[in-house]
C-alpha cells in the first residue's frame, strides 16, 4: 500500500489487501470455478484457480466402457461444441482400430465440426461482449447458434450433448431438411457475422477495454501449452487441422489467422476469422458433396462391423447381422492391443485422446487432453497487475469451459 | 531436412547410450522410455538440443499398471517440436512404493496443473513442484483414485439407494408393497432395498 493512504489507527487493520472470491457461482465466471483475487484497491496482486467442481471422473469411467458408450462421455467436455469432441473420439477410434472412412463421411464430418467451431466461437465473443457491457449482439447471434442446434437436431436428434456420429461414419445419412438448414446458414449467417462485427470490432468502447487486456507473448503461450485461437493470437501459426491433418482437411483451402500481441482483441479478432473461414470451409465441403454420383452419394459409414451397427432389417432376418448387433450393444468385443494418441483441433485448441488399450473391450487408460485446462494455470500471469474487470473480460475471453477442465 | 524418427533415436542413443530402451514406432509416433532419475536429463536435452527442439509440451499424465513389479507406475510425456511437426511419447517408470520424480515445471510452465492432476489421480508425488496438492478432487481425499485398485461401482449392485437414478431402490415390478399403496413413505425407504 502506498505512503499517500489516510494512517489507520495501530492495530485497526492488518491486512491491506482484500481477498475477493470470484465463482464458483459467479455470474462472470460462465461455468463453475474459483478465482480467489488478492486484490489491492482495483489492482489484482495475485490469483489463485480453483478447479474441480464439476469433476465426473470420466477417465475412471472410460476405464470400464466399450468404446462407443464413451462418446456420450466426452460430450460433455466442451459442451459448447460437443460434436467436436465426438469426433476426436471416433478419429482416436478409428486410428487405433485401423478404420478408414469414405472421403464423404470425411467431408460430412468437416461439416459438423466446422458448425460446432463457429457455434462455439460465437458464444465466446458475443459473451466478451456481454461481460464488456455489449448485450444486444449475444442476443442477436444467439438466433444463428439456434440454427446450428436445429441442425445438429436433423442429423442425430439432439442438440446440445450430441452423441453424434458413430465409429467408422454416421448414424444415419443427412436428411434433406438437414441440408435445408446448412444452405440456410451459410446463406444468412454471413450478414450476421458482418452485424456482429460492424457492432464489435471498430467501437471504441469494446477496443479500449479490450485491447492490452491480458497479453501474453508467443513465447510464454507456448511455455504454458497455449493452443488454438488463444495460441494463434499471440502470433504461432499452429493449427492441427493443417500440421496433423485429419478427415481430409488437407482437401480445403482455408487460412489460419494469427495476432500478435495475444491479448483479449487478437484473440477476439481471431476467433472472428475462424468463423469466416469455417463458413468457407463448409461452403467447400457442400461444393465436394455434389460431386459424390450414385451409390457414392449415399455413403454415409465405413464397413466395419464389429464397431458399426448392423442395419435394423438385417438384425431382424439375418443370423450374422444379429451376432454383431448383440456384442457391440453388449461391449463384447475385444479391442486390438495398443497406444494412440490422437488430437484435432477443438474449438479451444489440440484436444488430445490418448488411449492406452491391453486388448481389452474397454480402454486400459484413456486421458483427454482438455486445452482449456492446460492454459487456465496462465491466468494469474495473464490478470496479475491488471484492474479486476479485466480479470473477467480476460476470463470471458479465454473461453473456459468448466466441463472440459473438469472432467 | 525434416527430423525424422530414426534421427531422434540415434540423437538419443548417442547421448544416453542403453539407458534410453523401449523404442517403437507404432502409428508414426517414436515411443521410448528411461530411468525415472533421468527424466530431467532427457527432457531437457530435447528441448535445447538445436536439432531436436521438443519445445512444447503437449500432454503429461499417469498411468497405472499394476502387473508390473517395481515400474507400476508411469508418467508419460507427449512432445510436440512444433518447426519440424515431428511428436513424441516419452515415459518413465516408478514403483509405487516410492512415486518419486522430478518435476518438469522449470522447463514447462504448462506442467504445472498437469502435474498436480497426476499427483491427485496417481500419487505421484513431483519433487521440486512449486505447488503440489489435489487440484480436481477435493483436499480431504485420502486415496489416489484413478489407480487401478479402486475399481468402480458394481452396476448391479442393489444395496445403495439409487431410486433416483433408475436402478436398485423400489423398483420392484409388480411387488405386492408397491401395489397395494398403503406403505407409508417411511416404510418404503426402510424396506426399499429388500424388494427388488
Amino acid at each position: 500500500m502506498s505512503e499517500q493512504h489516510i494512517k489507520l489507527p495501530e492495530g485497526s487493520i492488518e491486512k491491506t489487501t482484500t481477498t475477493l472470491n470470484l465463482g464458483p457461482t459467479h455470474p462472470a465466471t460462465h461455468g463453475v470455478m474459483q478465482n480467489i483475487l488478492e486484490l489491492d484497491g482495483e489492482r489484482i496482486v495475485s490469483t489463485e484457480q480453483t478447479i474441480g467442481y464439476i469433476h465426473r471422473a470420466f477417465e475412471k469411467i472410460a476405464e470400464r466402457r466399450p468404446l462407443y458408450q464413451i462418446t456420450p462421455l466426452t460430450d460433455r467436455l466442451n459442451y459448447c461444441s460437443a460434436p467436436l469432441n465426438n469426433m476426436g473420439w471416433h478419429l482416436t477410434c478409428e486410428k487405433l482400430l485401423g478404420v478408414s472412412t469414405p472421403k464423404r463421411v470425411d467431408y460430412l464430418r468437416v461439416i459438423v465440426m466446422e458448425l460446432a467451431r463457429i457455434s462455439d466461437h460465437l458464444i465466446c465473443n458475443s459473451i466478451v461482449g456481454v461481460d464488456s457491457g455489449a448485450y444486444t449482439g449475444f442476443l442477436y447471434v444467439m438466433q444463428y447458434r439456434e440454427l446450428i442446434y436445429e441442425i445438429y437436431e436433423e442429423i442425430c436428434g439432439s442438440r446440445l450433448t450430441t452423441n453424434i456420429g458413430r465409429i467408422g461414419g454416421f448414424e444415419r445419412n443427412f436428411n434433406d431438411i438437414a441440408f435445408q438448414k446448412i444452405e440456410k446458414f451459410l446463406d444468412e449467417y454471413p450478414r450476421v457475422l458482418k452485424e456482429f462485427e460492424n457492432l464489435f470490432t471498430r467501437n471504441r468502447i469494446f477496443m479500449d477495454r479490450l485491447i492490452g487486456a491480458g497479453p501474453i507473448s508467443a513465447e510464454r503461450a507456448l511455455n504454458y501449452g497455449f493452443t488454438g485461437p488463444n495460441l494463434r493470437a499471440a502470433g504461432v501459426d499452429y493449427d492441427v487441422r493443417i500440421s496433423n491433418p485429419y478427415s481430409s482437411y488437407q482437401d480445403f483451402d482455408f487460412s489460419v489467422p494469427v495476432g500478435t500481441t495475444g491479448d483479449c482483441y487478437d484473440r477476439f479478432l481471431v476467433r472472428n476469422e475462424e468463423m469466416w473461414q469455417s463458413l468457407s470451409i463448409i461452403r467447400q465441403a457442400m461444393q465436394k458433396l455434389t460431386e459424390f454420383k450414385g451409390a457414392e452419394a449415399d455413403v454415409y459409414h465405413a464397413d466395419v462391423p464389429e464397431y458399426y451397427l448392423p442395419k435394423k432389417e438385417d438384425v431382424y432376418t439375418k443370423m450374422e447381422a444379429l451376432i454383431w448387433h448383440f456384442k457391440i450393444i453388449m461391449g463384447e468385443i475385444d479391442m486390438p492391443k495398443g497406444e494412440v494418441y490422437h488430437s484435432i483441433e477443438a474449438a479451444n485448441g489440440e484436444l488430445g485422446y490418448y488411449m492406452i488399450s491391453d486388448g481389452g473391450r474397454a480402454p486400459a487408460r484413456l486421458h483427454f487432453r482438455r486445452p482449456c485446462f492446460i492454459y487456465y494455470q496462465a491466468y494469474e500471469e495473464l490478470t496479475k497487475g491488471s484492474m479486476l474487470s479485466d480479470a473477467i473480460i480476460v476470463m470471458s475471453s479465454l473461453n473456459l469451459i468448466a466441463g472440459e477442465m473438469d472432467a | 531436412m525434416a527430423l525424422t524418427n530414426e534421427q531422434i533415436q540415434e540423437k538419443l542413443t548417442a547421448k544416453f547410450g542403453d539407458q534410453v530402451a523401449g523404442f517403437d514406432e507404432s502409428w508414426g509416433m517414436l515411443s521410448f522410455e528411461a530411468p525415472k532419475e533421468l527424466n530431467l536429463k532427457v527432457l531437457n536435452f530435447l528441448y535445447d538440443e538445436p536439432e531436436l527442439k521438443f519445445r512444447f509440451l503437449t500432454d503429461l499424465c499417469g498411468v497405472h499398471d499394476p502387473e508390473k513389479k517395481g515400474k507400476e507406475l508411469a508418467v508419460v510425456y507427449h512432445l510436440h517440436n512444433l518447426e519440424d511437426n515431428v511428436r513424441l511419447r516419452f515415459r518413465v517408470f516408478t514403483s509405487i512404493h516410492q512415486p518419486d520424480i522430478y518435476t518438469a515445471t522449470g522447463l514447462f510452465s504448462s506442467a504445472n496443473w498437469m502435474e498436480r492432476e497426476t499427483y491427485d489421480f496417481y500419487g505421484v508425488n513431483f519433487v521440486g513442484h512449486p505447488n503440489l496438492k489435489r487440484i480436481l478432487n477435493v483436499d480431504e481425499m485420502e486415496y489416489f483414485p484413478m489407480r487401478k485398485e479402486f475399481p468402480l461401482e458394481d452396476q448391479s449392485r442393489i444395496d445403495k439407494d439409487d431410486e433416483m437414478f433408475g436402478r436398485g431402490g423400489t423398483l420392484g415390478f409388480g411387488t405386492e408393497k408397491s401395489e397395494s399403496g398403503t406403505v407409508t413413505e417411511a416404510e418404503k425407504h426402510d424396506t426399499g432395498e429388500e424388494i427388488i
